[in-house]
C-alpha cells in the first residue's frame, strides 16, 4: 500500500459499486430485495473497514490535509477534483461509514417495498456525504452538499410515514433556500479568487464588507443544516415522517454538515465576518437550546421528542463552534459525534418500539420493562447519554462547550447550562411514560424483546458511546492540531484586520 | 491496591448485573456482598495506613479529558478526608449489602437490585477520591443515577417513578451550580486539578471575577456556585424537596443513599474545598445561614410526619443541617465528625425501621403500629440504641460530635454564629421530641394494625439484624473513639494537610473555652425533648391530638412541609410545561410555519393560480408577454454590461 493510494475516493465511491451490483439482480421481488439486502450490508461493512485505515494512517501531529489527491477538472479555470481530510473532517467521515450499515440493518425489515431502490437511495446516500467530508474544492464540495438533499428527499417521500409529502417537500424547500445563496456566494468567490481550492481559499482574506455577505450566504444554508431556530421546523416533520434509518442519517449525519460548513467554511474564511456575528450566533443557539427544550417536554409523538432534542443539542454545538477557543471547539465537534451517535441509537430505539406497534404516540406505550429489559436497558444507556451523564460521550462534549462558553462570557454559559437541566426533564419523563410503570395495554402484551439483529446494531453503539464517555483521548488527539491551527489563523486574521484598520 | 477499593463494586455490579440471570439470586449476593466485604478490607487497611499512618497519595490511572490546557486525570486521591469516607461509605455499604439479603428475598429482581446498590457504591467512592473536580462531577452525578435507578427500582409504583425522577432533576439543578462552579474555577485557576487550586488560591484571594451582571471576589463567587451542587446533593433548604420523596425507594436504600453516604456528599465536598473555602467567609456565612435554617425547617417538618420513614428523612436533612452549619463556622473537622457518627446511626435508625416495616407487612404509617416492642424486642433495643445516638445521649456517638458542633459554633463568635448556634440548641430538643415520637409510636402503647397484619409479625432474620448489630457497635463507640481525632489534641496530626483552617478561623480549638452552660445545654435540651415526647405519647396521649386541632393554621403548615412542593409544582413544572405548549403550537406552527414554509407555499399556490390564468390560449397575450420579455432582457444588457 504506498502513500498515493487514492483513499478517499475510494471510501467514497465503493459504495456506488454496490448500487450496480444491486442493479444487476435479478429474479423475483423476494431474491431481489433479499439479495439488494445482502449486496447493501457487503459494500457498506467494508467501505467502514477500509475507513478505518483512513484513522489508522492519519498523522494528528499536523494541521495540514491529508490523503490529498487532485485532479484538475476543467482546464484552466482551477475548478479541480480535490480530496482530502484533516483533524475536524476525519471523524465525520467515519460516523458516515459507521452509521449507513447500521442502518442498511435497520431496515432489513421495516423495508419490504421497493427494497432494491431503498438500497440504492442509501448507498448513493453514502457516498455524497463521504464526498462532502472529503471535498477540498468548494465546488465538488458544493455538489456532495446539494447532492445528499436528493437520495433523503426520495428517501423520505417513498419509504415515509403518512405526511411524507409535505414533510419532505418543507424539508427540500428549506435547504434549497439556503443552498441558492450559497451557491451564489461561491460563484462570487471564484470570480475573487480565482480558484476553487478550499486550501487556498482560507489563506486568502476577502475584505471585510464582502466577508458580512458571503458569510450571511453561508450562514443561509448552513443554519438551515443545523437547524438553528427559528429555521428547524423542517426537522420535526421531517423526522416524523423519515422512516427509521431516514432519521438515523438525518439526525446523525445531516445535521452536522451544518456545522462542519461553520468549520471548514465560515470561520477559516470569513474570520471578520465571523467574529462580527458571533452575538448573533450565540443569541440564536441560546433560544434554540431553552425553546426546543421546552417544545420537547410538551410533546406526544415520541419522535418529535428526539427531534426537538436534537435542535437543543445542536445550539450547544453551534455555541461552541462560535467561542473560538479550543475546549469550544473541539467540544463542539465532540459534541456532533456524540450527538450522531446518541440521537441516532436513540432513532433507532423509536423504531424498535415502532415496527412492532406501528404508532409512534407516547400515551400507547407504558409498562415496557416489563415485557423488553434489554430495550429498557439500551434505551436508558442512551438516554443517559443525551441527558450528558459523565462516562458517557454526551458529558465530554458538551462540558467542554459550556466551558468554552464560560470562558467567553458568563452569561452565555448560565443560559446554556440551562439545557442541561431541561434536557434531563423531557428525557427522563418520556423513558417514564414508556418504560416505567405497568404492563397494562392489551396490544403491548406480547411484545417481544430485541431481537438479535437488533442487538447487533445496538451494541456497537452503545460500546461506543462509553468509550467516548471514559477515554475520549484518541478522539480529543486528533483534533487537537488542527483545531489549534483553526483557532491560530483566526487570530491572525483578526490582528491583521484591526492593524489594517490602525494604520487608515 | 487502594484502587480496589473502589473498582471492586464495580466488578461485583457488573457481574450480578449482566449475569444475574444465570448466577441466580443467591449468586447476585455472594459476588456483589464478598466484592463489598473485600472492599470493606482493603478500607480499613487504607485508612489505617492513610489516615494513621499519614501516607496521604494519589494514584494516576489514565487520562480522561485533554483539551487545550485544560487536564482531567482519572485518580484517585486518597487522604485522610477520603479514608474516613470510604471507611464509613464501603462499611455502611457493605452492611446494606447484607442486610438487603433478607430485606428484599421476596422481590423477583433481585440481581439488579444488588447491581444498582454496588453500582451506586462505585460511583460514591469515584466521588470521594476525586482529585479533580471533573472527577469530582463524575461521582456526583454517577450517585445520582444509582439513586434514581434505586428510588424507581419498584418501577410498577407511578409515586416511585415520579420520586425518582423529582430526585434526579432537583439534583440537577444543583448541578448547575456545580458546573458553573467548575467551569469558573478553571477560568480563574487554569486548573480543575484540587491539589494545584488549593496552592494557588491563596495568590487569588483580592482577585474580582465578573459574573453575570455583577463583579464581586473570585473565590466567594466560584465557592458559591460550588455550593448550589452541595445544596442540591446534602438536600439543603430550597433543594431539599427531593430527600423526603425518595422514601418510596426500599429501605436499605434510604439507609445507604439518603442517610449515610450520598446526602452527605455535600458535606464532604465543602471540607474537601476547604483551602478555597476559607479565602471565602462571605460563603462560609451563607453556609451557615442555610445549614442553620434548614436544621430547623426540617426538624419542625418532622414533628408532624406520620410515615415512619419521612420522619427519619426529614432528621436526616435536619442533621445535614448540623454538618454544613459546622463546616461554616470553619469546624470542617466537627462536620465530618458528625457525618460519621450520624452514618452509622441513622443507618441503624433506617434498617431499624425497615426491619418493622417488614414485620408489618410493608406498612409505614406510624398511626397503624404501636406495641411492637415486646414482638420484635431485638429491633426494639436497637432503634433505642440509635434513637439515643442521634438525640446526644451522654458518651454515645451524637452526644461527642453534636456537642463539638455546638460549642464549635458558639466559639465562632459571630453573629450568624450565634444564629446557628441558638438554633442548633432548639434543634436538639426537637430532636429528642420527634425521635422519641417515632419510638413511642411505634414500639408503645396498644397495636393499632388490623389483626390480619398482627398475626404476621415476626422478628428478622438474622441476616438483618446481624447488620444492625454491627452498625449500633459504630453508634456506641464511635464517638468515643474518634473524639481524639476530631476534636482531641491528635486532631492536627490526623487530618495532615487534608484540611485547611485559617488560623483567625480556629473554632474547635477555641471550643474547650466556651462556658460551662454550652457545654450542658445540649444535654439539657435532650432531656426536655425526650421529657415532652414522653408527657404527650405516653402519660397524655390525648395532647397531640388537642394541640393539632387548637393550632391547626402551624399543623398544616407543618404537615404540608411548608408548602415547598406546591409552590415549586406551580412555578416550575406546571409553568414550563405550559411554556413547552404554547411555544409548539404558538411560536412553531403560527408563527414560524404560518409566515415561513406555509405561508409561502399559500402564496405560491395563489399566485399560481393566477398564472394559469395567464395561459389563456390567446396568440396575441403569448407575443405580448414574449415583447415585454425581450425589452426586459434588451435593458438588461444595456444598462448591466454597458458600464
Amino acid at each position: 500500500m504506498t502513500d498515493d493510494w487514492p483513499i478517499l475516493s475510494l471510501v467514497t465511491f465503493l459504495p456506488l459499486v454496490g448500487c450496480f451490483f444491486i442493479l444487476l439482480t435479478r429474479g423475483d421481488d423476494a431474491t431481489v430485495a433479499r439479495n439488494s439486502r445482502y449486496i447493501a450490508l457487503w459494500t457498506s461493512v467494508p467501505t467502514f473497514l477500509i475507513s478505518l485505515l483512513i484513522w489508522v494512517k492519519f498523522d494528528p501531529s499536523t494541521a495540514n490535509f491529508q490523503m490529498m489527491e487532485s485532479i484538475e477538472w476543467i482546464e484552466g479555470t482551477n475548478i479541480g477534483y480535490r480530496m482530502g481530510v484533516d483533524g475536524i473532517s476525519i471523524f465525520f467521515v467515519l460516523l458516515s461509514t459507521l452509521l449507513t450499515p447500521i442502518c442498511i440493518l435497520a431496515s432489513w425489515e421495516a423495508i419490504e417495498h421497493r427494497v432494491r431502490e431503498y438500497m440504492v437511495a442509501f448507498l448513493i446516500l453514502e457516498t455524497m456525504m463521504v464526498g462532502m467530508f472529503c471535498a477540498l474544492d468548494i465546488l465538488v464540495f458544493y455538489i456532495f452538499f446539494e447532492g445528499v438533499l436528493i437520495p433523503m428527499f426520495i428517501i423520505i417521500g417513498v419509504w415515509g410515514g403518512a405526511r411524507r409529502v409535505y414533510a419532505s417537500f418543507k424539508f427540500f424547500l428549506y435547504t434549497l433556500l439556503g443552498s441558492v445563496l450559497m451557491l451564489i456566494a461561491i460563484l462570487v468567490m471564484y470570480f475573487m479568487a480565482g480558484t476553487t481550492d478550499i486550501v487556498a481559499l482560507s489563506k486568502l482574506s476577502f475584505p471585510s464588507d464582502i466577508q458580512i455577505w458571503l458569510w450571511l450566504a453561508f450562514f443561509a444554508s448552513f443554519a438551515v443544516k443545523v437547524p438553528m431556530w427559528p429555521v428547524h421546523t423542517w426537522l420535526p416533520d421531517a423526522h416524523v415522517e423519515a422512516p427509521t434509518a431516514g432519521s438515523v442519517i438525518l439526525a446523525g449525519v445531516l445535521l452536522k454538515m451544518g456545522g462542519y460548513g461553520f468549520l471548514r467554511f465560515s470561520i477559516p474564511m470569513f474570520p471578520e465576518a465571523s467574529d462580527f456575528f458571533s452575538p448573533l450566533v450565540f443569541a440564536l443557539s441560546v433560544v434554540a437550546i431553552i425553546y426546543t427544550s421546552l417544545v420537547a417536554l410538551a410533546q406526544d409523538d415520541l419522535k418529535k421528542l428526539i427531534a426537538y432534542s436534537s435542535v437543543a443539542h445542536m445550539g450547544f454545538v453551534t455555541i461552541g463552534i462560535f467561542t473560538l477557543n479550543s475546549q469550544g471547539l473541539e467540544g463542539a465537534i465532540f459534541q456532533m459525534l456524540s450527538h450522531g451517535i446518541v440521537s441516532g441509537a436513540l432513532f433507532l430505539c423509536v423504531g424498535v418500539i415502532y415496527d412492532r406497534m406501528h404508532t409512534r404516540e407516547i400515551a400507547a406505550y407504558g409498562g415496557l420493562v416489563n415485557r423488553m429489559p434489554k430495550y429498557a436497558l439500551v434505551f436508558m444507556v442512551f438516554t443517559m447519554a443525551s441527558v450528558g451523564l459523565p462516562a458517557t460521550s454526551g458529558f465530554v462534549g458538551e462540558f467542554l462547550v459550556l466551558l468554552g462558553a464560560f470562558y467567553y462570557n458568563t452569561w452565555l454559559a448560565v443560559f446554556a447550562t440551562t439545557g442541561v437541566v431541561l434536557g434531563a426533564a423531557y428525557m427522563l419523563y418520556v423513558y417514564r411514560r414508556i418504560i416505567f410503570g405497568k404492563l397494562e395495554k392489551e396490544n403491548l402484551m406480547s411484545i417481544s424483546d430485541l431481537s438479535y439483529r437488533e442487538i447487533i446494531i445496538f451494541v456497537p453503539l452503545v460500546l461506543l458511546v462509553f468509550w467516548m464517555g471514559v477515554y475520549p483521548a484518541p478522539f480529543l488527539d486528533v483534533m487537537s492540531v488542527s483545531v489549534d491551527n483553526l483557532i491560530k489563523n483566526f487570530n491572525v486574521a483578526l490582528e491583521n484586520s484591526s492593524v489594517h484598520l490602525a494604520s487608515h | 491496591m487502594y484502587a480496589a477499593i473502589v473498582f471492586l463494586p464495580l466488578v461485583g455490579a457488573l457481574i450480578a448485573g449482566f449475569f444475574g440471570k444465570i448466577i441466580g439470586d443467591r449468586g447476585a449476593h455472594l459476588v456483589t456482598c464478598i466484592f463489598m466485604a473485600a472492599s470493606m478490607l482493603l478500607g480499613a487497611i487504607c485508612f489505617y495506613d492513610v489516615a494513621l499512618q499519614q501516607n496521604a497519595q494519589t494514584i494516576q490511572l489514565f487520562t480522561w479529558i485533554e483539551s487545550g490546557n485544560l487536564k482531567a486525570e482519572w485518580a484517585l486521591k486518597i487522604d485522610t478526608l477520603t479514608a474516613i469516607m470510604i471507611l464509613v461509605v464501603t462499611s455502611v455499604s457493605t452492611m446494606v449489602h447484607v442486610y438487603s439479603i433478607g430485606y428484599m428475598h421476596h422481590d423477583p429482581h433481585n440481581p439488579r437490585f444488588f447491581a444498582y446498590l454496588s453500582l451506586f457504591t462505585f460511583a460514591m467512592l469515584m466521588l470521594v477520591t476525586a482529585d479533580n473536580l471533573v472527577q469530582m462531577f463524575f461521582g456526583w452525578e454517577g450517585v445520582g443515577l444509582a439513586s434514581y435507578l434505586l428510588i424507581g427500582f419498584w418501577y410498577q409504583k407511578p409515586e416511585a417513578n415520579a420520586a425518582a425522577i423529582k430526585a434526579f432533576l432537583v439534583n440537577r439543578v444543583g448541578d448547575f451550580g456545580f458546573a458553573l462552579g467548575i467551569f469558573g474555577t478553571y477560568l480563574l485557576f487554569d486548573t480543575i486539578v484540587l491539589d494545584e487550586i488549593f496552592i494557588l488560591a491563596p495568590k487569588y484571594v483580592d482577585t474580582e471575577l465578573t459574573f453575570l451582571w455583577f463583579s464581586a471576589d473570585a473565590i466567594t463567587v466560584l465557592t458559591m456556585l460550588l455550593f448550589i451542587g452541595a445544596m442540591g446533593k446534602s438536600a439543603q433548604l430550597g433543594l431539599h424537596t427531593w430527600l423526603p420523596d425518595a422514601m418510596e425507594g426500599p429501605t436499605p436504600v434510604s439507609a445507604l443513599i439518603h442517610a449515610a453516604t450520598m446526602v452527605t456528599a455535600g458535606v464532604f465536598m465543602i471540607a474537601r474545598l476547604s483551602p478555597m473555602m476559607e479565602y471565602a467567609p462571605d460563603t462560609l456565612t451563607v453556609v451557615t445561614l442555610i445549614g442553620a435554617t434548614t436544621a430547623i425547617f426540617a426538624a419542625s417538618v418532622g414533628l408532624c410526619q406520620n410515615d415512619i420513614k419521612r420522619v427519619i428523612a426529614y432528621s436526616t436533612c435536619s442533621q445535614l443541617g448540623y454538618m454544613f452549619f459546622a463546616c461554616g463556622v470553619s469546624a470542617y473537622s466537627a462536620g465530618i465528625y458528625h457525618l460519621l457518627t450520624h452514618a452509622f446511626f441513622k443507618a441503624l435508625l433506617f434498617l431499624g425501621a425497615g426491619s418493622v416495616i417488614h414485620a408489618m407487612s410493608d406498612e409505614q404509617d406510624m398511626t397503624k403500629m404501636g406495641g411492637l416492642r415486646k414482638r420484635i424486642p431485638l429491633t426494639y433495643w436497637l432503634m433505642i440504641v440509635g434513637t439515643l445516638a442521634l438525640t446526644g445521649f451522654p458518651f454515645l456517638s451524637g452526644f461527642y460530635s453534636k456537642d463539638l458542633i455546638l460549642e464549635a459554633t458558639f466559639a465562632r463568635d459571630t453573629g450568624v454564629g450565634y444564629y446557628a448556634f441558638y438554633i442548633g440548641i432548639f434543634v436538639a430538643g426537637l430532636t429528642a421530641f420527634y425521635s422519641w415520637r417515632l419510638i413511642f409510636m411505634t414500639f408503645h402503647g396498644e397495636c393499632r394494625a388490623p389483626k390480619s397484619v398482627q398475626d404476621k409479625i415476626h422478628e428478622s432474620p438474622i441476616v438483618m439484624t446481624l447488620p444492625l448489630i454491627f452498625l449500633a457497635v459504630g453508634a456506641l463507640f464511635s464517638g468515643k473513639l474518634g473524639y481524639e481525632f476530631f476534636g482531641g489534641d491528635s486532631m492536627k496530626a490526623f487530618w495532615g494537610d487534608a484540611l485547611l483552617v485559617l488560623k483567625e478561623n480556629r473554632t474547635i480549638e477555641a471550643a474547650s473555652g466556651v462556658p460551662m452552660w454550652v457545654v450542658l445545654l445540649p444535654t439539657i435540651m435532650f432531656i426536655v425533648g425526650t421529657s415532652l415526647a414522653f408527657y404527650c405519647y405516653q402519660l397524655k396521649p390525648d395532647l397531640p391530638k388537642t394541640l393539632s386541632s387548637k393550632f391547626s393554621g402551624i399543623y398544616q403548615f407543618l404537615l404540608n412541609k411548608w408548602y415547598f412542593d406546591e409552590l415549586y409544582d406551580l412555578l416550575f413544572v406546571r409553568s414550563a410545561f405550559w411554556f413547552g405548549h404554547a411555544l409548539w403550537k404558538k411560536g412553531d406552527g403560527a408563527v414560524i410555519d404560518g409566515l415561513g414554509p406555509d405561508g409561502i407555499s399559500s402564496i405560491v399556490r395563489r399566485l399560481s393560480g393566477q398564472a394559469v390564468r395567464l395561459q389563456s390560449g390567446f396568440l396575441y397575450h403569448y407575443a405580448f408577454a414574449m415583447m415585454i420579455g425581450l425589452i426586459a432582457f434588451a435593458s438588461w444588457y444595456i444598462f448591466g454590461f454597458g458600464n
